[in-house]
């Protein structure tokens, strides 16, 4: 473009690839930030997470909460249903349309058992009394009713899916059973979310 | 385009050719970018530049800040508040945005003073010197709109002040202020409309400026002797000038690094510094701050809009001619926007031949004069509206007007101009020496 | 050539701020040596600590800070779990959802104002400016930041003692305040708060704590800010001489060695 290029040595055109190079780190500096402020801020990512006290959840109801903006059932579940949890896992064995537990807190291999998709009990519960999930069906995102369906889980209303008492999908179009999110107990009586 | 002969863009290859029959894009960008500049500019022909990237850092951080501010009365404030402590990065981009205006007006008002000085501002230029009265006149309601955001108590009361100049107007004033205001006082219907303005009026200066780039693209640039380069021939021409790049870009990048550097230190180190403390307070209509003072890029014009008290024998005198509808108060928003106007009509008050300043022995001392009276407004506008400072602001008003409407039409007649440089080259080799190397033409 | 860049970048220094010169009683702003002063000043964490202790247990009894997420205090350096305790410990907030006051946790904010007249003080250290000079300027700023810390640290330890009543009012004499009197109490006395630190907890020295504390609560992010002008400043300054050379090596053809300047 210059003549100045046209002619003398490597140390001239040294000088520009060392200042062009400077000039597009400068451009580059310069981009990051206006990315990077449409990542979530501190106060959204202070929600990523949350403490849930569940105390007031009695066995055989259901609280919903919402965390990263969707809503999570933790489920206390009867020993009944506790019972007919573990039948239904009998009978769905190797029958299951998603076979993977979908729990984050397991391995992503870990089958789809009932054990598998529960929390661990605090102290002085029995086994598999609570169970944590998110409430979006695996098919199209919508919020899946509790105490429904024919497995006496969840049954999402939009399109049919059925989910058994472990958030299984069992019929219906959904792929995928209901996501276990990350959940620990802080004490007996607070779920950590995140 | 530009009115000096030089090299156009010849289209080569088949897809070249292509595109140049359909759109010459090509070619505008290769004219717009080689454009035959005179090679004897200076360092105050940097300050171009650095309005076109400041334009572009506000519009690009006005942007992104835009993606987390609430336009409405009970949100707006917090909202300032959740970019600064929440978002990523916030608080730089939005005191850069906040410094980025000032930088802005320094850079215009340097810009003008030094078209003032050399005399950009005349023929054949002055459709570019309107064009750029225009600019600065949409970035003073630019920056006034944007400084409403925030809804800090200077915001407000600012508002209230400024807009309360337009109900000095006789007989629709008041109605002109409540239709800006969009009800009686300023409220959620002002910030909201400021807003939208904010986000507007930017893009409407990116299309001046592009007017105003193509007008002086046409004229040629003016240089600091102030003679035109010659156009006889392209080997003349070449003479005069260097294509703008690389000489002229790599100039003014340097110039503004070196110039980034300083606002880069006041951001990182005294981001507050050119702004108002009681704009940390939320606006309340209630309780207004001991001193509203407005930004200092308005101070010179606020401190020309408050000498015209009722006390001065002008504004008593044009009170009486008119039947009192030319009051004190509206004596002073006349006053102001005279003062501007004043400016803008420089190329038909200014009656001498010679354009630079550099030539002119008498007009150079009042230039400088015309620069201390400008700091002195500047000042003055900050004092409270009291003696002494009311008396200085009404001499330094006087000097302004005195300037644009006495000085410069007079001294073209009494004045005996030194003599100019036959050419820019001559001009160019008195400083710098003959090249060694005749210089070859940009390829 | 560089003189009249400096002269340049002297016009832009000298644009001063319009407070600068902002006239009237202002009271007296005794000039305190805080460590976040300056471009290489940071916080002093255990002061910061001392400041929120003094804030929770004395200020917040009338004064808001409700821009100030309590998240926030991590970078004071507790954990997670003692923000958590202390949230709970120090302040119910409204949840709309539950309609009804609960304990607070670390995504509120610290409430809003309790008492009629208290100003929030989540903003006033940069609310007020302490310095203008030299000369209205401004520009010691610099060094001396802003001085709203120094304008609340002055004001909490400028009472005299004096009182005076006025339509009902008691108002209190005080050396900083602009005109004299104020209407709140003297807030701080001496060994009022109890250190874990041991650190001296006279008037002078809570009145630097908690003013160290709100400047921190206005501008949580200065040490950041003054880490990207470093970073800008030293990179900017590079690309200055490189363009410098490389301008000077584009033009040498078309200057003649006998250059003036």
């Amino acid at each position: 473009m210059s003549h100045a290029e046209d002619h003398e040595g490597t140390r001239r055109d040294f000088l520009y690839y060392v200042a062009g190079g400077a000039g597009v780190v400068t451009a580059g500096a310069a981009v990051w930030p206006l990315i990077n402020q449409m990542n979530p801020s501190a106060d959204v990512q202070a929600l990523s997470s949350i403490r849930t006290d569940v105390s007031g959840v009695e066995p055989g109801t259901q609280l919903t909460v919402k965390w990263l903006g969707k809503p999570v059932f933790i489920r206390h579940r009867t020993g009944a249903e506790i019972a007919e949890a573990q039948k239904q896992d009998e009978e769905a064995v190797g029958d299951l349309p998603d076979p993977l537990a979908r729990n984050f807190n397991l391995n992503a291999d870990a089958p789809a058992t009932d054990a598998n998709r529960v929390m661990p009990s605090p102290e002085g519960e029995a086994p598999g009394a609570w169970i944590v999930q998110m409430g979006v069906c695996t098919h199209l995102g919508c919020v899946p009713l509790g105490d429904a369906g024919d497995f006496g889980g969840w049954f999402c209303p939009c399109h049919g899916s059925h989910y058994d008492l472990a958030g299984r999908i069992r019929k219906g179009p959904a792929p995928e059973n209901l996501p276990v999110p990350p959940a620990e107990w802080v004490d007996s009586t607070t779920i950590k979310l995140g | 385009m530009s009115g000096i002969p030089h090299d156009h863009y010849e289209p080569k290859t088949g897809g070249e050719k292509w595109l140049n029959s359909r759109l010459p894009i090509v070619g505008l960008i290769y004219d717009t970018i080689m454009i035959p500049t005179p090679k004897n500019l200076n360092w105050w022909w940097i300050w171009g530049i650095v309005l076109a990237f400041c334009l572009a850092l506000q519009i690009v951080t006005g942007i992104v800040l835009v993606m987390h501010y609430t336009p409405h009365v009970d949100l707006a404030f917090a909202s300032v508040e959740h970019i600064m402590r929440n978002v990523n990065g916030g608080y730089m981009l939005r005191y850069l945005h906040q410094n980025g205006a000032s930088l802005f007006f320094v850079a215009v008002y340097i810009h003008i003073f030094r078209g003032l000085y050399y005399g950009s501002y005349k023929a054949p230029r002055e459709i570019t010197w309107i064009i750029g009265m225009l600019i600065y006149l949409m970035m003073m309601g630019t920056a006034f709109m944007g400084y409403v955001l925030p809804w800090g108590q200077m915001s407000f009361w600012g508002a209230t002040v400024i807009t309360g100049l337009f109900g000095a107007i006789p007989f629709v004033g008041e109605a002109i202020q409540t239709w800006l205001l969009g009800g009686p006082a300023v409220d959620n219907a002002t910030l909201n409309r400021f807003f939208s303005l904010h986000y507007l009026l930017p893009f409407v200066i990116a299309a001046l400026v592009i007017v105003h780039i193509w007008a002086f693209h046409t004229t040629g640039n003016n240089n600091p002797t102030g003679v035109e380069v010659r156009r006889g021939s392209k080997a003349e021409a070449e003479k005069d000038t260097l294509p703008f790049w690389p000489y002229f870009v790599i100039k003014d990048l340097f110039a503004l690094a070196v110039i980034l550097v300083v606002f880069w230190a006041i951001v990182g180190f005294m981001p507050n510094y050119l702004g108002h403390p009681d704009n940390y307070i939320e606006a309340n209509p209630l309780v207004t701050p001991a001193h509203i003072v407005p930004e200092w890029y308005f101070l010179p014009f606020y401190a020309i809009l408050r000498a015209f008290t009722g006390e001065v024998w002008v504004v008593q005198f044009a009170s009486f001619i008119t039947g009192g509808i030319i009051d004190a108060k509206f004596f002073g928003v006349l006053a102001m926007f005279g003062a501007i106007l004043a400016m803008a009509l420089a190329p038909w008050l200014d009656t001498s031949n010679v354009r630079s300043g550099q030539y002119r022995p008498m007009f150079k001392w009042w230039f400088y004069l015309l620069i201390i009276d400008f700091f002195a407004l500047m000042w003055l506008g900050a004092m409270p509206a009291e003696e002494p400072y009311a008396t200085f602001s009404l001499i330094a008003s006087a000097y302004w007007f005195a300037y644009f409407f006495v000085i410069l039409p007079v001294l073209g007649v009494i004045e005996k101009p030194l003599p100019q440089p036959e050419t820019i080259e001559d001009d160019f080799n008195a400083h710098y020496g003959k090249a060694d190397a005749e210089a070859t033409p940009a390829e | 050539m560089f003189k009249k860049l400096a002269i340049g970048a002297a016009f832009a220094l000298a644009l001063s701020p319009a407070a600068s010169f902002a006239a009237g009683a202002e009271g007296h702003i005794e000039d305190f040596d805080f460590s976040f002063e300056g471009p290489f000043g940071t916080w002093d964490q255990n002061q910061l600590q001392r400041g929120l202790q003094i804030y929770t247990e004395v200020c917040a009894a009338c004064h808001g800070l409700q821009y100030v997420p309590l998240r926030d205090l991590e970078a004071l350096g507790y954990s997670e779990e003692q923000v958590i305790v202390y949230a709970a410990d120090n302040f119910e907030v409204f949840d709309p959802e539950l309609d009804d006051f609960r304990p607070a946790i670390p995504t509120d904010h610290f409430p809003a104002n309790t008492a009629v007249g208290a100003p929030d003080l989540s903003l006033m250290a940069k609310a007020r400016a302490g310095f203008h000079g030299p000369y209205g300027l401004g520009i010691n700023q610099l060094v001396k930041g802003m001085g709203g810390a120094e304008y609340i640290a002055s004001l909490l330890d400028g009472y005299t003692g004096k009182e005076k009543e006025e339509a009902g009012t008691i108002l209190y004499e005080n050396t900083a305040f602009p005109g004299g009197w104020i209407s709140m109490g003297p807030p701080l006395s001496d060994e009022q708060v109890e250190f874990a630190d041991g650190h001296s907890n006279s008037v002078e020295h809570m009145s630097e704590d908690v003013a160290a504390f709100l400047m921190w609560a206005a501008e949580p992010k200065m040490m950041d800010r003054k880490n990207a002008g470093f970073v800008g400043v030293i990179f900017l300054s590079v690309l200055s001489v490189l363009l410098y050379l490389v301008n000077k090596r584009i033009w040498a053809p078309h200057k003649g060695k006998a250059r003036k300047d």
